[in-house]
């Protein structure tokens, strides 16, 4: 109950914030640019926390990979807007962004049709990393594969989509990724009205994200997710058909990660292939080990108290921060298996 | 004479040339209950795994009512209506006793219906009749994890009742209870068989002449002798495996 009321008063922060934004300079209440973006970056980090923390914490399947869906979800927002930017690129060109003239293309390649509407872009930012991770869910759970075996492949499914960005000819602008985006659903995106829109739009995806969530793990999927976690062969003795459920929540969250990496690339303003780099899945498993797995409430504390972190220490002292990170996650192993959130029950009882 | 529920017939299955089963062969008829016994590595466990789909025979005919089990997986066996316990009882330690029976109630399977399902109060009911069957009726909002060995045994016996089998195939339920609490779990699998065939495999022969049942011995992987508890055990060959060469 105080939890939720805690939650509660977050989000209530949160949402004042690009308010806050708008006060003059010398207000007390006045919250920096700096503040409001870096804020809706981390809400949308805490949406990817969300993610995996459903196919972790409660279905017990550990995604080193979820980077993967997430900067799919960018790069399908990345190319809407790559085309939104239109004639006005540095070469002119009334179709190609700037990266095909100068690499010799003379028309859009087939897969780029479409990403001209946002609708299409966003449908695209779920159903790619939801049919990627269909494919590659089928094929690993159908066989049985679980445990640090999945994670591995899933580890390895990110390098490979991170080598393949880099390359030119994969027609995604290869090592430069997209980046100089101009606007998106006509607000010019270097405004403190469009940071506060997208920053309205990260909250609004951060709670649907947590209503989904939670509708899954309070119904009797979510116990029979819990489960597979802990005894999954007990539960196809049972007669659950395992690799349906894990696949279930498996594409549920890949596309709830690719939808927070369509709202976090316009934020940002650049998606590049370093965002499949398989550190980033680890770090943001990390999150959600110090926040506390199989609470919903924990993958959002983790995500955002280990970026604050991160944002401080890379600030004073960027040398240490890998370490730091490390640290952190043998540190939460042994003396916190429940995260930060365990603290907050044990407090409680 | 009613047709059997189980049939097995020459059912083989060999490990690396080592035959866990041997043209192994029974028949158990519409709610009998019937003791499996057998020295270390007789095949009862393989056997129980044969039938559940989780090992596949070498050779031989493995049926349920009609259906030929050695085509289908283990998922596709329990809704047919074969619930297992396990020697080890497993069960899901982080939900409750309640949570765990309700998982094992026949309802649809699927991600979607799972998401759907709504506890009605006959389903409650159900779960409220299996609890007190089994005697954990205080326990019900008890984590299975702190459950003692005894009530854990019985918390799994109630989640095969849940999904209302046919057919249960029960794993030494009283290893490591307590004299009283494998007098109340023979009196337990008495009361379930009748309803549903029971079949159960136990080391502890007291506990089988308490269940006064049918007694299979298997030895080799094979069957060595059949009858009452006295039959068997009168039997020369069951005493020469279980007394040695």
């Amino acid at each position: 109950m105080t939890l939720r009321l805690v939650l509660i008063g977050a989000v209530l922060v949160l949402a004042a914030l690009p308010a806050l934004n708008r006060l003059p300079a010398e207000n007390a209440l006045h919250v920096s640019d700096f503040i409001v973006s870096i804020a809706g970056k981390w809400i949308t980090y805490a949406v990817l926390a969300l993610a995996i923390d459903l196919a972790w914490g409660y279905a017990g399947i550990l995604s080193l990979g979820h980077g993967a869906f997430f900067a799919l979800g960018g790069y399908a927002i990345g190319m809407h807007l790559m085309r939104l930017i239109g004639p006005r690129g540095v070469y002119g060109h009334p179709v190609l962004p700037d990266f095909m003239v100068f690499l010799g293309y003379k028309e859009l390649p087939w897969y780029w049709l479409g990403f001209d509407h946002f609708p299409f872009a966003i449908l695209m930012a779920m159903l790619v990393p939801g049919v990627l991770a269909g494919v590659v869910g089928y094929l690993a759970f159908r066989s049985r594969i679980t445990g640090v075996y999945l994670s591995i492949i899933t580890q390895a499914l990110t390098y490979a989509l991170m080598l393949a960005f880099f390359r030119n000819d994969m027609g995604f602008g290869g090592n430069n990724g997209f980046t100089d985006f101009k606007e998106l659903l006509g607000m010019p995106l270097n405004t403190a009205a469009a940071r506060g829109a997208l920053f309205y739009a990260s909250l609004l995806l951060l709670l649907g994200a947590l209503w989904i969530c939670s509708r899954v793990t309070r119904s009797k999927l979510g116990r029979v997710l819990v489960a597979i976690r802990d005894a999954e062969s007990r539960a196809r003795f049972l007669g659950y058909d395992v690799t349906q459920h894990k696949l279930f929540v498996f594409v549920l969250s890949a596309m709830i990660a690719g939808l927070a990496g369509a709202l976090y690339v316009p934020q940002v303003g650049i998606i590049n292939p370093g965002e499949f780099s398989p550190g980033n899945s680890i770090e943001a498993v990390i999150w959600v080990a110090v926040g506390g797995r199989g609470t919903l409430v924990g993958a959002l504390l983790g995500a955002f108290s280990v970026n604050a972190l991160k944002t401080w220490l890379t600030t004073v002292a960027p040398d240490l921060w890998l370490f730091a990170l490390g640290g952190l996650f043998v540190a939460v192993t042994l003396f916190l298996p429940r995260g930060l959130i365990g603290l907050f029950s044990r407090a409680q009882r | 004479m009613s047709e059997p529920v189980l049939y097995l017939d020459g059912v083989s299955v060999v490990f690396d040339g080592f035959k866990a089963l041997n043209g192994l062969s029974l028949i158990v008829d519409a709610g009998e209950l019937r003791a499996i016994i057998g020295p270390n590595g007789a095949g009862k466990t393989t056997m129980m795994d044969v039938i559940t789909g989780k090992t596949r025979p070498t050779a031989g005919v493995v049926r349920f009512r009609r259906h030929d089990l050695t085509k289908l997986d283990e998922a596709s066996i329990a809704n047919l209506g074969i619930g297992r316990k396990f020697q080890k009882p497993t069960m899901f330690d982080a939900l409750t006793v309640f949570e765990n029976l309700e998982l094992a109630l026949k309802a649809p399977r699927g991600p979607l219906a799972c998401l759907r399902w709504v506890l009605t109060g006959e389903a409650r009911r159900r779960i409220e009749a299996v609890m007190e069957e089994v005697g954990l009726a205080a326990r019900a909002h008890d984590r299975a994890a702190i459950l003692s060995h005894g009530q854990r045994q019985w918390l799994e016996i109630g989640m095969l009742l849940m999904q209302d089998p046919e057919l249960l195939l029960v794993d030494e339920p009283v290893a490591g209870m307590t004299d009283q609490e494998t007098e109340h779990t023979a009196a337990l699998l008495v009361r379930i068989a009748g309803r549903r065939s029971v079949v159960v495999v136990e080391h502890d022969l007291e506990f089988v002449r308490a269940l006064g049942s049918k007694v299979t011995v298997l030895c080799e992987g094979s069957m060595l002798s059949e009858g009452s508890i006295d039959h068997v055990q009168n039997d020369p060959r069951v005493v020469e495996v279980y007394l040695g060469r």
